[in-house]
């Protein structure tokens, strides 16, 4: 019985460490979203303008709650569209 | 004396010193009603992420003061009643709210720079 190091495999397996996502608000202790700041709360949609979701981002379950309020205020302000597309 | 932020759009049509009065009217409730205005920044004629009123620009204005918080029932009903204000917003600041406005007004880089390449 082979041991599991000495299988060889056709393709090497992909073993590249994916890079650790980190929430940026943690990190750069920004600690207020401000819902004026379209070109920043652009970085949290996708193309059609709908938020990305907490794995995407990476962001903690507190801050993506905050950019999910300002990005409704924003819409609701007419700043960022509800519905598009190619937003970037 | 909590702190508010008064975010108005009004319609394109708007001249210059009918937005200015517009303002003024404004900002002279908030102080006859014992409030205080901290700082008023009007953005003018910006386009629109979708149309309002079949208008697809229109005249930002955004205000920061303090105030009572019985004030912004009346502040509310007076920009209903404008027929120039197409939709109006009044968010309460916390501090780091108004530490923010204080750092974006005066220049002092504020965190979201380097965020933003993040």
């Amino acid at each position: 019985m082979a041991k599991a190091n000495e299988i060889k495999y056709l393709t090497a397996i992909k073993q590249e460490k994916r890079a650790k996502k980190f929430s940026r608000f943690e990190k750069y202790g920004i600690k207020y979203i401000d819902y004026k700041d379209a070109e920043f709360l652009k970085k949290f949609l996708n193309e059609q303008g709908k938020l990305l979701p907490r794995r995407l981002t990476g962001n903690s379950l507190k801050y993506q709650r905050k950019v999910s309020v300002a990005i409704k205020k924003a819409r609701q302000m007419a700043l960022l569209p509800y519905v598009t597309d190619l937003l970037k | 004396m909590n702190n508010y932020e008064l975010m108005v759009i009004f319609t394109p049509v708007l001249s210059e010193e009918d937005f200015k009065a517009a303002q003024k009217k404004f900002l002279d409730m908030v102080t006859d009603n014992g409030g205080e205005i901290v700082s008023t920044n009007p953005w003018g004629l910006k386009s629109l992420a979708y149309p309002i009123q079949k208008k697809t620009t229109a005249i930002y204005w955004v205000a920061e003061f303090k105030g009572q918080s019985d004030f912004n029932e009346k502040l509310k009903i007076q920009l209903l009643r404008d027929e120039q204000v197409l939709r109006h917003m009044v968010t309460r600041l916390d501090k780091y709210a108004i530490e923010y406005n204080y750092k974006k007004r005066s220049g002092l880089p504020t965190g979201n720079e380097k965020a933003v390449e993040a």
